[in-house]
């Protein structure tokens, strides 16, 4: 049968108790395009890919692949036919090297014995047909994020695989890597693979991607040719209305000084060097600091020693005029700092706790909630919670008894954020508030962080997301390897010129 | 139906039946190989324990002895349970019950102190056998696990040493409390009534009925309980809400040991049993504990009941008959049972899983023959 289509999921639905997270689903993906899916989070994107991938069964729908349906039980099955996937979050051995990455699990053997030679040749032919340089015997945790994501890229073409799915791939990058992936993607389609790329990023679908299909609470939109259509009108279909994407904001001149960091040392987990090296900051009333940089570059530690959650090595750390160098996360807390962190699974959630519970995970102590005799007042806190579900919008299955663990991404975040700001504090510290989210989400949350800036509070933001960073500061702090390399005021600087401070290009001796 | 079936009690209960079932299934197969003619038989006498006897007055007067230990079992129940919330493994609640002996006979033999202060001695020794398990957790990162086998060990040793002092001296056993300091015992209150006469029933049973409540309350209602279930859950979350994670894991374990002190003053203090200054190893109280939070579902209700049945189905054991199969097969059988009896979770998975696969097919079955 000759079909242009290399896979086609026609129909597809899927149910889960109480939500149809694919609802009549149809994708087409032709031979050789690059084929972009766009959805909010909750728009059922995931679920699609685990159907092709073989990790769900829909319950309607087939699969076809070059015209012939298959049936598609499990990941091997995908793998036989010649369906590949690069994780959001890479899965790599790190102590291994690069070429074992590449071939563990098929690996060539004779009486036992790795056969490597063979294996060798095959991926430094691939890496030079396709333009992915690395390093075959570099070890993993040495290697940059982008020759990581160019291993991982390595694994499926070593597989033979035809059709390569890409999650997110650019949310780890820095600007200059974004345009090499872009480009290694623009190769491998011209060589005939197909190629299904999932973001959030209008800007990159629009500039690699042939074709766009669009989701929408589980609903199949629309699916459009790039150079037919317009980053509005992507972002229209999939939030079903307009969306602002610059963040409106005042101007205003920042008041006192909230925290005021001095030579702040943190040591880094290993203990072989310091995290962050000697750092020193203001954060004033009434504007928003953005660190920005290339993650893993002391972010982390850094906000974990203003937090609290990690010890100072050396140096002070001033909250409204009082020194909290040695003081406890609780206090710190009381003191009027918020914290919405960077992983809201591992720090910003008790998963197993309903969503009440974890609306007072800072405040449960409180008279409100607690009476004299040490027991919970579930009254006052149901009451509590609703009140900062209907404020933050938060989303969820059943209210407030709801299990945290069941609600979407996106709704996590909104409820920690709620949780947070309505603490009303006067340092928040927020860390990737809109790590994952859709734009419809984010946009709802830099709002939020400006109404604090608005309101006279004092904001410091982390960020990986340069567009974020640009849009949202009124000054950015670049960090790297632990040092502030360069002070910027967003309205007169680059994207470019920040992307050269991140990758440790360029510096300037700061004194904030 | 499904609705039943998905009803977190019910399955818990289904799946301690389950478990139950299952470990009477092995052992009557091992029963089997060892000696076909009498297999049937000798799991009925295990299952029937005191119903062996055909006087109803002596029935209940067993039925008593069996309620007797099952209270320090339930006690060692609660302190698995209670710590197993926090995320910790309280293998130590065998040490910590041994302690609990140790204080409490030697305060009752020693220096003939009255059944009250005996009992509170026990608990406070059980609560700080705990604290160092919890301190070296907390302070080192030691393994709970770790340093509760080993801390078994001394208390072991040194409960042996220290009730030596106290123990008659043509035997390795400490001497009668009833002879020595019946004031140490605890009082019956009339509840002895209920059990024919059973001397070994006494205010143990209302305190650890009151107990089990406290912990349950502690547990689902208060301040402390919302904050280590939090700990056990999530400990990170837990330290970036402010919550003093590691006092907690210290007080969790302080309360875990101090309830396993406590069920053994409970039992040690009727008169039941003396301690014999020559053991090899630490009573399996604590260790038959593990396997009875799980069957009780890890909650404090449930406890009552598993721990009855274990202790039931572990005293049944003395009914097999003994010219048919060697004497160690009664402690055998029963430990078969109560080892399955720790796969509670296991079954409970396989169950959840069965049930989601019948329920895809259903919901398949049910659009070819039109919604619902």
């Amino acid at each position: 049968m000759d079909t242009p289509y290399a896979i086609e999921m026609l129909n597809i639905t899927k149910r889960f108790p109480g939500i149809i997270a694919n609802d009549n689903i149809t994708l087409q993906l032709k031979k050789g395009e690059i084929h972009a899916l766009l959805g909010e989070n909750g728009a059922g994107k995931s679920t699609l890919m685990s159907v092709l991938f073989g990790l769900y069964q829909p319950e309607e729908g087939i699969i076809k692949k070059d015209g012939v349906e298959v049936s598609i039980k499990n990941p091997n099955d995908a793998n036989a036919l010649g369906i590949g996937m690069v994780h959001q979050h890479f899965k790599l051995v790190e102590c291994f090297n690069v070429l074992d990455n590449i071939i563990l699990g098929v690996e060539d053997t004779k009486n036992g014995f790795l056969q490597k030679k063979e294996a060798r040749k095959k991926v430094m032919a691939l890496s030079e047909r396709y333009g992915l340089s690395i390093d075959p015997d570099a070890i993993i945790e040495d290697i940059t994020i982008g020759m990581q994501q160019r291993t991982e890229i390595l694994k499926m073409l070593y597989r033979d695989n035809e059709i390569l799915i890409f999650d997110e791939p650019t949310a780890v990058l820095t600007p200059q890597e974004i345009d090499e992936l872009m480009q290694i993607m623009k190769n491998l389609a011209k060589e005939g693979k197909s190629i299904l790329f999932i973001s959030h990023k209008l800007e990159e679908i629009m500039k690699v991607a042939d074709r766009c299909s669009v989701l929408r609470k589980g609903k199949y939109i629309g699916t459009v040719e790039t150079k037919d259509t317009t980053m509005e009108e992507l972002s229209a279909m999939m939030v079903g209305r307009n969306v602002n994407f610059h963040v409106a904001k005042e101007e205003k001149t920042p008041g006192d000084v909230v925290l005021d960091v001095e030579n702040m040392v943190v040591a880094s987990e290993g203990h072989k060097m310091d995290a962050v090296k000697n750092v020193s900051f203001k954060v004033r009333g009434g504007e928003i600091v953005c660190i920005a940089g290339i993650d893993g570059n002391g972010q982390r530690e850094l906000v974990e020693g203003i937090t609290g959650l990690l010890p100072l090595k050396s140096g002070k750390l001033t909250l409204l005029n009082k020194d909290i160098t040695k003081e406890s996360i609780r206090h710190r807390n009381k003191m009027g700092m918020s914290h919405i962190p960077e992983d809201r699974h591992k720090h910003g959630l008790v998963l197993d706790y309903s969503l009440e519970d974890n609306l007072i995970l800072e405040r449960y102590f409180e008279p409100e909630f607690t009476n004299k005799a040490g027991f919970l007042r579930r009254k006052n806190i149901r009451n509590y919670a609703n009140k900062i579900i209907e404020q933050y919008d938060v989303r969820s299955g059943q209210g407030p008894v709801t299990i945290a663990r069941s609600m979407s991404g996106g709704n996590q975040q909104k409820a920690i954020i709620g949780r947070e700001i309505d603490k009303n504090p006067e340092l928040l510290v927020a860390v990737q508030p809109t790590r994952g989210l859709d734009v419809g989400a984010i946009e709802y949350i830099h709002k939020q962080l400006v109404a604090q800036r608005d309101a006279g509070k004092a904001v410091l933001m982390v960020s990986y997301e340069l567009e974020e960073v640009m849009d949202v500061s009124d000054r950015i702090l670049v960090l790297y390897e632990g040092e502030i390399v360069g002070e910027l005021d967003p309205k007169k600087t680059t994207e470019e010129e920040l992307g050269l401070y991140m990758a440790g290009a360029k510096r300037d001796e700061v004194k904030a | 139906m499904r609705k039943i079936l998905k009803n977190e009690g019910v399955q818990a209960f289904a799946a301690s039946i389950l478990c139950i079932l299952l470990g009477m299934l092995v052992g009557y197969i091992a029963l089997l190989f060892i000696n076909p003619s009498g297999a049937g038989e000798a799991i009925m006498d295990l299952i029937k324990n005191f119903f062996n006897l055909n006087n109803p007055a002596k029935q209940l007067q067993r039925f008593g002895n069996t309620v007797a230990k099952t209270i320090p079992l339930l006690m060692c129940s609660l302190s698995i349970l209670f710590s197993y919330k926090v995320g910790l493994f309280n293998i130590g609640a065998a040490g910590q019950y041994c302690i609990g002996v140790c204080a409490s006979l030697y305060a009752a033999l020693q220096w003939h102190w009255g059944w009250l202060p005996c009992m509170l001695l026990a608990i406070v020794a059980g609560g700080i056998a705990g604290a160092l398990v919890g301190i070296l957790k907390a302070a080192f990162n030691v393994n709970e696990v770790i340093s509760g086998i080993m801390l078994n060990w001394i208390i072991l040793y040194f409960t042996n040493i220290v009730l030596t002092k106290v123990k008659e001296v043509a035997s390795p056993y400490t001497g009668y409390l009833n002879d020595l300091n019946p004031k140490a015992l605890l009082p019956n209150a009339g509840l002895d009534r209920f059990f024919n006469g059973n001397q070994y029933i006494t205010i143990a049973l209302p305190i650890a009925l009151i107990v089990t409540i406290v912990i349950w309350i502690i547990l689902n209602k208060t301040k402390l309980g919302y904050e280590l279930k939090a700990t056990g859950f999530n400990s990170k979350a837990a330290k970036y809400c402010g919550m003093a994670e590691k006092r907690n894991l210290i007080l969790s374990l302080v309360i875990s040991g101090a309830l396993a002190g406590l069920g053994a003053s409970l039992l040690y203090q009727t008169g039941y049993m003396r301690w014999e200054c020559t053991a090899a190893s630490v009573p399996g109280m604590g260790f038959n504990g593990i396997a009875t939070a799980f069957l009780g579902g890890l909650s404090p209700i449930g406890a009552i009941f598993s721990s009855y049945f274990i202790q039931h189905i572990a005293d049944g054991g003395a009914y097999v008959d003994k010219t048919v199969y060697c004497s160690q097969i009664s402690d055998f059988i029963s430990s078969v049972i109560i080892y399955f009896c720790g796969f509670v979770f296991f079954i409970k998975y396989l169950m959840n899983t069965a049930l989601a696969k019948k329920n895809k097919k259903d919901t398949n079955a049910n659009k070819e023959g039109g919604e619902n």
